[in-house]
């Protein structure tokens, strides 16, 4: 049963990151206004009509689709880079480094993340590319909490002593012999951080703040919606599903992962247990 | 004398392998029945399926099992419910594991006797106290609302005890019950389980690797190899006339040669003074030390070229430490580390990394854990080859080295084709293999074995302890060996060194040490090993 809800959440994301991928190709028809056609049901162009403004409302949410995974793509992608060499460093050097970085990490993590964004966004004003900016300002700090507590557990075991005891470089032993064995986790960590990402684009771009007309997003397509809700509710309802659709079948890859990564840890643990008379 | 617990044809498969294969013992009223075997031989298997409480994924598929004439297997879930704890209880080999920390250890107990023989919470509390005391924990009724961190752990497993023993069971399973407590504590244990056995003609089957501790415990022994149970008898008549040759070959491992090596005067290699090593114990937000644990307190130790130093200890008694501290992984407060290398001599505390570099190639470590000590992300060959390729040990060329390593798993007894797999197809015996190879990889002088055999069965055990002394005789290798383990001493040391809270209390040859011990703790440990290790080492 399990199983075929992951196969089916392994289709969704797939699915959508395909669309995502095509939406180059559809031509110009997503932003083009033609106003003869404004609120027309489906037809063989659109299978979901057309918006307010005449536009085919399936070619906008594959814009959507792009622009929700291109920020995903970036924010997860720096917010991973930034996180993971900031956490690894710190709890490596040890001492006092560490314990200013994790007073700032503290702070960091006391901000509301999506009000610090929305901040952040009007105080670089709106834009995509701020929009990126905003969410790897909030959202390097999980990267680097998890790949700092990895270290400090990865650098007590015995073959990072042996390491240092056979003289090799400290950059060696972080890139062979602590970096190698987080990936699982930080990778848990970064399909968590996709959803997340997806969500907060939408959130800014409904307030406003994120991609800018006439390029789409889920997140302006259900605020533009919000307006005609009683004459065409498909305009919100289109892309709020979507929008779900995508965040809790990310969410669920994240889980299963996480998982199968568990039981792995805990089945080895187990067999240390036994194995080992210590 | 009447059959308590009767196992018959007792057969355990997971898919298609078969763990377990029709295993039969019964164990009399108030006798102790061991069942011995190494890891992986299906013994703790046999003990799950007594209480059936087998994991989801392997399934009894033939035998029974009989308490009292009853079948379990054919109980519905329920009764076997009241049948778990009342008239079969468990202790386990991990008493840190086994009592929940945000409980006091009196709750914990009472909790058994208010469920289990509804007891008023009063009573119940009195009658934890009486169990403590029975146990043997000091000051039971001030300590029932203590909590299991405050506590050592050989307190927790009386803990265990008092627990598995309040409801009066007719049969306790007792899974490597002191395996992970030191000698003196395990011997503490041992002597109080005997005493309530003959107290309250309680059932005990022990389930062990130990052999030693089987001599001391059992009335009759039977041996686990790969799921079959090969050999049951006596106690007495099991450990002198042996039929199986896996049996023979178990208690001929369990305390490894006897005859003392000889001790020659040799250069010394390295000499330690005075070594301290104190860890700060910091408080408040500016993180100030306000007190000192001091792990190494003083210790001055030699060790000669070609000779094998043993360092003894319990738990906590600062050895690994001594250690990491030769090895520069942890900083000395105090003290020199001389090594003697090329007619120079070096002095190891007061040198910087840079200067150290050199020296480490010397200096080489084997770990305890064959687990952790290998990079789970590399290949064998890849794990070997590092410290030659940072310390420009040996040929430079890919071909040259590559032959380098294979000789190398040659030497330790592995396959040159070991060398492009990855450590967790190996066993435990096979990694702490791989691990003397990549210490051996860079030609090292010293080698700090850190309780390299304490995690193996003694089978494995014996065939490490031999590398080592092989390796040793071909390369005037010297080793400080740390242990735990007295029974291994006389067939790998020269010279011992006994540590305590930090210090040494008494060092000297082995024979001397082994045979006329001078310090109270020295006398302690040796009279806590189990009789038969005490019979061959005299």
């Amino acid at each position: 049963m399990r199983g075929r809800w992951n196969l089916l959440a392994y289709a969704v994301v797939t699915g959508w990151l395909l669309m995502a991928l095509s939406s180059p190709f559809l031509g110009e028809a997503a932003t083009q206004v033609r106003l003869d056609r404004f609120f027309m049901t489906a037809d063989w162009q659109s299978w979901l009509g057309y918006d307010q403004l005449g536009r085919p409302l399936w070619d906008r949410i594959i814009q959507g689709a792009q622009t929700s995974f291109w920020v995903a793509f970036w924010v997860v992608g720096f917010s991973a880079l930034i996180g993971t060499s900031l956490g690894v460093w710190s709890a490596y050097v040890g001492g006092w480094v560490d314990r200013v970085f994790l007073k700032i990490v503290d702070v960091f993590l006391a901000f509301p993340g999506l009000l610090l964004a929305i901040a952040l966004a009007a105080v670089l004003g709106p834009g995509i590319e701020n929009v990126v900016l905003a969410l790897v300002v909030v959202g390097w700090v999980g990267f680097a909490r998890l790949a700092r507590a990895q270290t400090l557990s990865l650098r007590q075991r015995d073959h990072v002593m042996a390491a240092k005891a056979m003289g090799v470089s400290d950059r060696r032993i972080v890139f062979r012999h602590l970096i190698p064995l987080m990936l699982a986790p930080l990778g848990v960590e970064a399909t968590f951080g996709i959803a997340g990402a997806v969500l907060s684009e939408a959130g800014l771009s409904f307030l406003g703040l994120g991609v800018q007309a006439p390029d789409a997003s889920w997140g302006s397509m259900i605020r533009e919606g919000t307006r005609y809700l009683l004459v065409a509710p498909h305009l919100v309802w289109a892309p709020g599903l979507v929008l779900m659709s995508v965040v809790l079948a990310v969410n669920l890859l994240g889980d299963h992962w996480r998982d199968r990564l568990d039981v792995r840890h805990v089945s080895t643990g187990k067999k240390r247990t036994s194995e080992s008379h210590v | 004398m009447t059959t308590v617990l009767d196992v018959q044809q007792l057969t355990i498969q997971a898919e298609q392998e078969t763990l377990v294969k029709s295993v039969s013992f019964s164990v009399d009223e108030g006798e102790i029945f061991a069942l011995v075997g190494e890891s992986g031989s299906g013994k703790s298997l046999t003990a799950m399926a007594i209480m059936r409480l087998l994991p989801e994924a392997l399934t009894v598929t033939g035998g029974q099992v009989d308490l009292h004439g009853e079948n379990l297997f054919s109980l519905p879930e329920k009764m076997m419910q009241t049948v778990r704890g009342r008239k079969i209880a468990m202790i386990f080999q991990e008493p840190m594991t086994s009592l929940n920390p945000v409980m006091t250890i009196g709750a914990q107990v009472s909790e058994v006797l208010t469920r289990h023989l509804n007891l008023s919470r009063a009573r119940a509390k009195d009658r934890t106290i009486q169990l403590f005391e029975e146990v043997g924990i000091p000051n039971p009724s001030e300590r029932v609302d203590w909590y299991p961190h405050q506590l050592s752990g050989g307190q927790k497993q009386r803990v265990m005890i008092a627990m598995a023993l309040a409801c009066e069971p007719d049969v306790l399973i007792a899974d490597e019950p002191t395996t992970a407590l030191d000698v003196t504590i395990q011997a503490q244990v041992l002597r109080l389980l005997k005493s309530l056995r003959d107290k309250h003609g309680l059932s005990i089957l022990f389930i062990t690797h130990d052999m030693g501790v089987v001599y001391e415990m059992a009335d009759r022994v039977a041996v686990m190899q790969r799921g079959q149970l090969i050999e049951q008898a006596e106690t007495q008549h099991f450990f002198d006339r042996p039929i199986e040759a896996y049996t023979q070959k178990l208690l001929a491992d369990a305390v490894p040669v006897s005859d003392f090596k000889p001790v020659l005067q040799r250069p010394p290699l390295l000499e330690i003074t005075d070594l301290k090593v104190h860890f700060p114990i910091r408080k408040g937000i500016f993180q100030r030390t306000v007190d000192h644990v001091r792990a190494v307190d003083g210790v001055s130790l030699r060790i000669g070229k070609g000779e094998t130093l043993a360092l003894v200890g319990e738990s906590g008694s600062g050895k690994s430490t001594i250690g990491q501290a030769i090895l520069k992984l942890v900083q000395a407060t105090h003290g020199r580390v001389v090594f003697e290398q090329g007619g120079e001599s070096h002095e190891l505390v007061a040198l910087k990394e840079k200067q150290m570099k050199p020296l480490r190639q010397k200096l080489q470590v084997i770990f305890q854990d064959p687990f952790s000590a290998l990079n789970p992300r590399m290949t064998v060959g890849d794990i070997i080859a590092e410290g030659m390729q940072s310390l420009n040990v040996g040929p430079t060329d890919k071909a040259g080295r590559a032959k380098r390593i294979q000789t190398l798993l040659e030497q330790v007894g592995l396959r040159p084709e070991h060398a492009r797999r990855y450590p967790h197809e190996f066993s435990g015996g096979q990694r702490q293999r791989i691990g003397i190879a990549r210490a051996l990889a860079v030609e090292p002088e010293l080698i700090i074995c850190d309780e390299p055999t304490s995690a193996l069965d003694v089978s494995v055990r014996a065939q490490v302890l031999s590398l080592l002394n092989r390796l040793q005789q071909e390369y005037q290798l010297s080793f400080l060996f740390i242990t735990h383990d007295l029974s291994i001493i006389p067939a790998i040391a020269h010279k011992v060194a006994v540590m305590q809270a930090g210090k040494i209390v008494e060092q000297g040859e082995v024979a001397q040490v082994m045979t006329r011990p001078q310090h109270a703790y020295t006398r302690q440990l040796l009279d806590s090993a189990p009789s038969l290790i005490r019979k061959r080492l005299a």
